[in-house]
């Protein structure tokens, strides 16, 4: 049992091999955890570089941004301005961790704690990941977007596309169903329901209701505006969704670009939720993992110290006065709240009873904390285990930052009593992306006039949109779209605040 | 569970290329301005050696839709002595960045490594090599003939003699076809033979051995081999380009510098159209001859002028070395525009009869001092002279320089794409 994993700083593939099976071991067995077949690839800098110019896959189809992003990295890496992450994990079945090669066996070992087995177990069990996510297919996906995008391209042109593509990424923030629509009914259940109707039918027929005469029928113009907007799907927020569906001159090429976008838009959608929650878990399993390793005695004290060294860069957190502050380091913030669970499952104070009855002192850490991981995203997870202690040890405090009022920021809640409930809100909100993304919705279709397509911002604290931005992304749907759009922001008393009106281009002048 | 562990290390690098070229072709006019940009403030040697760029990203900038402003709520780590109600000024460090986190500035200017290749094809992009017409025919007029392995079927006078015996032999060991010694000795052994059983059998032998012989022919068609031969196209890839220039006294350090920089854009231009390039330096006072580069540039010289001399040197060495069917011929003179009065004749003939005739390109470049105040008064003799020529419909380019900043302007200028052949010739 005492047997090391490795010595020094060198590895090659059976080490990786030994390092595996170990972390596995530690993970399925003390930890319980419950993860995707690991599929593990030793990538080079470059490779790096590749995979952050493709949002981390490993394949995507061509689009110059991506180019442009990888110009971007590698400029700031050749000048030393960023280094690059330890791993890339991809929310797959099996799950790809990607592990650079200049990493020494320590950090080996940490990075496949942190990403085989933290991100892995969080892929898999967390429920917005079950729900929005499909690990099975996403690469064959991506292999068949890529294609078909290649595809048509060969068909129809490059600029074509790529025009359409532009405009699609222009959107891609609003191109995500955030509730689970209603659920299709499959074949089987549809020829039930036909049935059932049909039976229906027979069982209350009466032949005299053909005799009664029947109303003149409904004039186009009749049709309300509630009926219309219940046939176009109206109001709805999905706004590539909406296009794909309903934007009246579209090829079906196009609408199947759209419907790519969205649906990469689509995957990537729980990520954005879940950051601290992702990190936080991953960070969990590695530190355990590690931990536990050291104590077995399979890393020597040297590299466990190392790994120490590693860890808290990690989860450092600068306060909000140093130079190198940008915002909460999700590390940080995610790894010190399940640390703080761990505490509370195991060894609670007074306080603790109080706040998380149903935790406190329960003894079995792991299952508390498999069903965190399950059960939550960012905002709930703070807005629920953020607690007092945690946020006296962040020193947090909350400010209002309110335009309009002379004497500055004010300072509304610390940590302390009266603060605590308020300063935890206001953080859940900070992470909660219906707050972060503007909420934009098609509203309604002149569909009688001249089939402008209108659009409504609600705006939210006064927080508009930024201007030349909005006009160039309004470009883009109008270019979709083929009339004009109207966007208009209106303040939550459904006052009108600015109101956008954009004109397609014609086509020819997009080509050049 | 099986775990796989994949070295990806040895897969093929350069994923991102094709989306990199993406965003070059997409960036073009604004990269090659910074291109342009860039190496006017390089040493022409360093030109074509790629490196870092900045560019404006508004062209490439990817909108969203963004919110900003509005009364904003923050949750910060690490207070000290704030305590509710508190008010903090909004200037200075304490009160959160005004502009709001994700603004995306830091995307404005966008600076960004080329390679080597990447920023020669921008820097010569809009770039035409004249008299098109010409070129074309000559890169496809001459095919040239190569050896490409064995055939089993062909001409016989192709045959390979070498490798269809090598296969014959390797046959016949294969199949043990009896030696001629083996034969003879057998033959040998039956004459003296006495005993008439064994010879019967010796000669049973014989006729089996003969007949073997027989049957595994010393040579089979199957042996036979032919050399193959495969046309390939073999364009003139070759040129040569000439630097004539003025060494008199008259002609400044500074003078020579503007020249050498111009021959050196030319260079680099032909060096990506032609496989191979020679370059003949010709130097003249009174008199002309070849030298090479470093006395060229920076051998001492002095005397009198008849640019003609230089001409006929170029001619006679055209004559000697370079046909022009086989060559691409190009040619740059520097000279800051004296000639003598009496040569100006000659040379006019010299150019339109001998020299021009046979040049794919000829550009006359007068360099002059720095500040080009010289060039207020009156035209040179050469330029008057060479001027006359092109009214008269010679193919000349010429241009005046005077500033180290206008060379490649100027070079730009003489070699720009054009739509006509009108305006080719007329630049």
């Amino acid at each position: 049992m005492t047997e090391r994993l490795f010595e020094g700083a060198d590895w090659d593939f059976h080490t990786l091999q030994r390092i595996t099976d170990a972390c596995e071991e530690v993970a399925l067995k003390d930890l319980g955890l419950d993860v995707y077949p690991n599929q593990i690839e030793v990538i080079t800098a470059e490779q790096m570089l590749d995979a952050y110019s493709s949002v981390g896959m490993p394949l995507f189809y061509k689009h110059w941004s991506f180019g442009k992003h990888f110009a971007f990295h590698e400029a700031s890496y050749r000048k030393g301005l960023m280094g690059l992450a330890y791993e890339i994990v991809i929310n797959s079945s099996p799950c790809i961790s990607y592990l650079m090669e200049e990493n020494t066996a320590t950090m080996q070992t940490l990075v496949i704690a942190h990403a085989a087995f933290g991100h892995n177990h969080f892929f898999k069990n967390n429920y917005l990941f079950k729900q929005w996510t499909d690990a099975d297919g996403i690469l064959d996906y991506l292999d068949f977007a890529k294609t078909y995008v290649m595809q048509c391209e060969e068909r129809h042109g490059r600029v074509e596309v790529e025009r359409t593509l532009d405009a699609a990424h222009a959107l891609m923030s609003h191109g995500i169903d955030r509730y689970p629509g209603k659920k299709k009914l499959d074949l089987r259940a549809e020829e039930k329901r036909a049935g059932r109707r049909r039976q229906h039918e027979e069982e209350v027929f009466n032949d005299l209701w053909r005799t009664v005469p029947k109303g003149a029928a409904k004039s186009r113009t009749a049709l309300s505006i509630e009926r219309r907007r219940k046939l176009l799907g109206l109001p709805q927020e999905n706004l590539l969704y909406f296009l794909e569906k309903s934007a009246p001159r579209l090829a079906p090429w196009q609408r199947e670009l759209l419907r790519i976008v969205r649906h990469i838009a689509q995957y990537f959608y729980p990520q954005s939720q879940t950051k601290v929650m992702n990190e936080g878990t991953a960070t969990y399993v590695h530190y355990r993992i590690m931990t536990k390793l050291h104590e077995q005695g399979r890393i020597t004290d040297g590299n466990f110290l190392e790994f120490l060294g590693s860890h808290t860069n990690v989860v450092f957190q600068p306060e909000f006065d140093d130079p190198r502050f940008s915002g909460f380091n999700p590390y940080a913030l995610g790894f010190a709240v399940m640390q703080d669970i761990e505490r509370i499952v195991t060894k609670p104070e007074d306080e603790d009873r109080e706040w998380f009855p149903d935790i406190a002192g329960k003894g079995d850490v792991m299952g508390v904390l498999r069903d965190v991981w399950a059960n939550y995203r960012d905002e709930s997870f703070i807005a629920q285990f953020l607690s007092p202690k945690l946020m006296r040890h962040f020193r947090m405090f909350h400010l209002h930052d309110d335009p309009e009022e002379r004497a500055g920021i004010r300072v509304d809640a610390i940590h302390d009593e009266r603060g605590f409930r308020r300063v935890r809100r206001e953080l859940a909100r900070q992470h909660d992306v219906g707050f972060i993304d503007a909420n934009i919705e098609v509203v309604d279709v002149d569909l009688s006039g001249d089939r402008r397509l209108i659009l409504h911002h609600h705006v939210i604290k006064g927080s508009q949109l930024n201007e030349t931005d909005a006009k160039r992304v309004l470009q883009h749907l109008a270019d979709l779209w083929t009339y004009d759009v109207a966007l208009i922001e209106v303040d939550a008393n459904d006052k009108v605040v600015r109101e956008y009106v954009v004109s397609p281009r014609p086509i020819p002048a997009a080509v050049a | 569970m099986p775990i796989h562990i994949i070295d990806r290390r040895l897969n093929p690098g350069g994923k991102s290329l094709e989306n990199r070229q993406r965003f070059l072709r997409r960036a073009k006019s604004l990269v090659q301005g910074a291109v342009k940009k860039t190496s006017q403030e390089r040493d022409i040697k360093d030109v074509l050696e790629g490196g870092e760029v900045t560019i404006p990203l508004d062209g490439m900038h990817e909108p969203r839709f963004r919110r900003e402003g509005g009364t904003r709520d923050m949750v910060l780590p690490g207070n000290k002595k704030f305590i509710e109600g508190d008010y903090l000024q909004r200037s200075g460090q304490g009160s959160a960045k005004d502009s709001g986190p994700g603004e995306g500035d830091s995307e404005d200017a966008f600076r960004f490594v080329l390679s080597r290749d990447e920023f020669v094809d921008l820097f010569l992009d809009d770039l035409e090599l004249p008299d098109l017409a010409k070129r074309k025919i000559a890169q496809t007029e001459s095919e040239g003939i190569q050896r490409a392995g064995y055939t089993t079927s062909g001409s016989p006078a192709n045959i390979s003699v070498s490798r269809t015996v090598k296969l014959a032999l390797a046959r016949r060991i294969a199949l043990k076809r009896p030696r001629k010694e083996e034969i003879e000795e057998l033959e040998a052994a039956i004459a003296a033979c006495t005993d008439e059983d064994e010879r019967e059998e010796l000669l049973a032998q014989l006729e089996k051995l003969k007949a073997k012989t027989k049957r595994v022919p010393f040579i089979d068609p199957l042996d036979i081999r032919y050399r193959r031969f495969e046309t390939v196209p073999r364009p003139v890839a070759q040129a040569v380009m000439f630097c004539l220039m003025d060494v008199s006294g008259s002609m400044s350090e500074h003078m020579k510098d503007l020249a050498k920089r111009f021959y050196m854009l030319l260079y680099v231009f032909l060096k990506r159209r032609y496989k191979h390039v020679e370059i003949v330096f010709i130097r003249h006072t009174d008199r002309a001859e070849e030298v090479d580069e470093q006395t060229f540039f920076y051998g001492p010289a002095s005397g009198g002028t008849l640019v003609s001399s230089a001409l006929q040197a170029m001619h006679e060495i055209v004559r000697e070395r370079f046909n022009p069917a086989d060559w691409n011929i190009y040619a740059a003179q520097a000279s800051d525009g004296d000639n003598s009065y009496s040569d100006g004749e000659l040379t006019g003939l010299l150019l339109t009869d001998k020299i021009l005739p046979v040049c794919q390109f000829f550009a006359y470049l007068e360099v002059g001092e720095s500040g080009g105040s010289a060039f207020d008064l009156s035209d040179s003799s050469l330029w008057t002279l060479y001027e006359r020529l092109r009214n008269s419909g010679a193919p000349l380019s010429m241009r005046k320089v005077s500033e180290r900043s206008e060379i490649f302007p100027v070079f730009h200028d003489l070699f720009q794409r054009r739509e006509t052949a009108q305006e080719k010739t007329a630049p």
